[in-house]
């Protein structure tokens, strides 16, 4: 009997129907699709994108040339020169970052004593030529400047977990 | 716009039949190839829809370039010859799939008697041509001179046959109750005063239902398409073809799945006839009179419901194992559409459905 009643139901496509049914309420779901150059996803505080180098409010650039970043830098992305300034303050002639060797850890913001170097929440950037890949202080002096702002947000956020 | 109306009557002045014959193979041909792009089009968004993606939405409105874009990168993609294969046949075989599947829509009336060969054996027509198109796919795979070529296409054809078989008694109730193979007859005989009681999808329901599955099936769409198995024999019959071949290929599939959606309506539902026949007969505006009395409107959205049940299927069904196919064409449907064949005899001996109004 059951043989009988269960060829009768696999006649009906009763399961075919259900799984039918199951793609078309999935035909009206919102769509997860984010749009992305249109769209972006919110980004954590905490996000680690492009460096920058910041300055204090009264324009004086924080990095005092204690080689921290460079020490603990897994990748070896980081090269810096320095030498003593007139006002007898020690500070950075150079300072490189090579954005092919870094592996993005965060690192260098976490042992800088002054709080100069920062990985900021920008993503995206590109390179055209050779070389391009390291950026000198006054770029990341520059992106600093720019972004100030996002930047102070973003540690301000964080600043009672640190 | 004038001077394509000018070169026209140039051309026909001095070769009347040439132009004539090119309009007439012109008209049906491209509107065919837009809805085979539009078509590609709603599969990929309704496809992405149920993955509760969004589908193509870059190029052009709403991404309705796409398919045009796809087709011009194919067109203008090297093609690749296998080394061993027979390159005559290569290059025909994509050609005999696409033929029939052109030829077929010669018989298709989008309103009585309104086609374009309104021939008495027009049912018979279409299943010699939609037979002739498996003959592509075989010297495919056979011209290919590859094994996942051959695989494919001899698996494409046994599935092709055995549903054939299937699909032919299908329309054998239909032809024994229409008592006509034309295509404009068969619709006439579900006019009626019932509605869409008088539609042939009524009394041979379990026919309508395995005809439609035959379709599937013998178009090779998922979720039969063991033919182009990704996971076992990399893309079946069409392997080793690239660029406008394949492009050819393409359409041919997409052509006759838009003919099986089109055949579905015009055997079982009624084609043209509207669902309120009979029951509605006011005469209020033409722009509106379609709805109750009937009109190509119509076949179009039943047309457009049967396409997209083919995307819907895709969707939804995981792929048949090949056995399970044959067993399920051999052991079920045939025997099925036999006894049925046996009732819509009785049915039309003993007067219980009569054809026409």
């Amino acid at each position: 009997m059951n043989r009988v009643t269960g060829y009768f139901k696999s006649l009906m496509l009763l399961e075919l129907w259900a799984g039918l049914w199951l793609t078309f309420k999935y035909l009206w779901r919102p769509k997860y699709t984010m749009r992305y150059p249109m769209e972006h996803i919110p980004k954590s505080n905490r996000f680690r994108g492009l460096h920058a180098l910041r300055r204090y409010p009264n324009g004086e650039e924080r990095c005092i040339a204690c080689k921290l970043c460079e020490a603990v830098c897994p990748a070896l992305a980081i090269t810096i020169d320095s030498t003593q300034r007139e006002d007898g303050t020690r500070r950075t002639t150079r300072y490189e970052i090579d954005l092919f060797k870094c592996i993005f850890c965060g690192f260098c913001e976490e042992s800088c004593p002054v709080d100069s170097i920062v990985e900021t929440a920008i993503h995206e950037y590109h390179f055209e030529k050779r070389g391009e890949n390291v950026i000198d202080k006054q770029q990341l002096l520059a992106i600093g400047d720019r972004f100030e702002k996002d930047i102070a947000a973003a540690r301000a956020q964080d600043a009672a977990f640190r | 716009m004038n001077w394509i109306l000018d070169v026209y009557h140039t051309c026909a002045a001095h070769f009347p039949t040439l132009t004539m014959a090119i309009s007439l193979l012109l008209f049906p041909l491209l509107p065919l190839i837009i809805g085979v792009a539009m078509y590609v089009w709603w599969e990929r968004k309704v496809i992405g829809w149920m993955h509760v993606r969004m589908g193509p939405n870059q190029i052009g409105p709403f991404g309705l370039v796409q398919t045009f874009a796809d087709v011009f990168k194919l067109l203008l993609k090297e093609v690749v010859y296998p080394q061993k294969a027979n390159k005559a046949l290569f290059l025909l075989a994509p050609l005999w799939a696409l033929v029939p599947a052109f030829a077929a829509w010669s018989v298709i009336p989008i309103a009585s008697h309104a086609a374009w060969s309104d021939a008495n054996a027009g049912l018979l027509l279409l299943l010699a041509m939609t037979s002739m198109g498996v003959y592509g796919i075989i010297i495919a795979g056979w011209a290919s001179n590859s094994r996942y070529a051959m695989l494919g296409a001899m698996r494409s054809a046994a599935q092709v046959v055995s549903y054939e078989v299937a699909m032919g008694f299908s329309l054998v109730s239909v032809l024994i109750l229409a008592g006509s193979l034309n295509l404009s007859d068969i619709v006439n005989a579900q006019a009626g005063s019932k509605g869409f009681l008088d539609w042939f999808a009524v009394p041979l329901l379990p026919m309508f239902i395995i005809y439609f599955v035959s379709g599937v099936a013998e178009t090779n769409r998922s979720p039969f398409d063991v033919a182009e198995g990704e996971s076992e024999i990399v893309a079946g019959f069409h392997v080793e073809y690239s660029g406008a071949p394949f492009a050819v290929f393409f359409l041919t599939e997409y052509a006759n799945m838009i003919l099986i959606s089109f055949l579905a309506p015009i055997l079982f539902l009624g084609g043209w006839l509207s669902p309120l026949q009979g029951w509605i007969t006011a005469d209020v505006h033409w722009t509106v009179n379609w709805i109750w009395m009937g009109g190509w409107p119509w076949l179009f959205i039943k047309f457009f419901a049967f396409a997209t049940a083919y995307l819907w299927f895709r969707a939804t069904f995981p792929r048949y194992r090949y056995d399970q196919i044959m067993r399920l064409g051999w052991k079920v449907f045939i025997p099925i559409t036999i006894v049925w064949v046996f009732v819509a005899g009785c049915m039309k001996y003993f007067g219980w459905v009569t054809a026409g109004a």
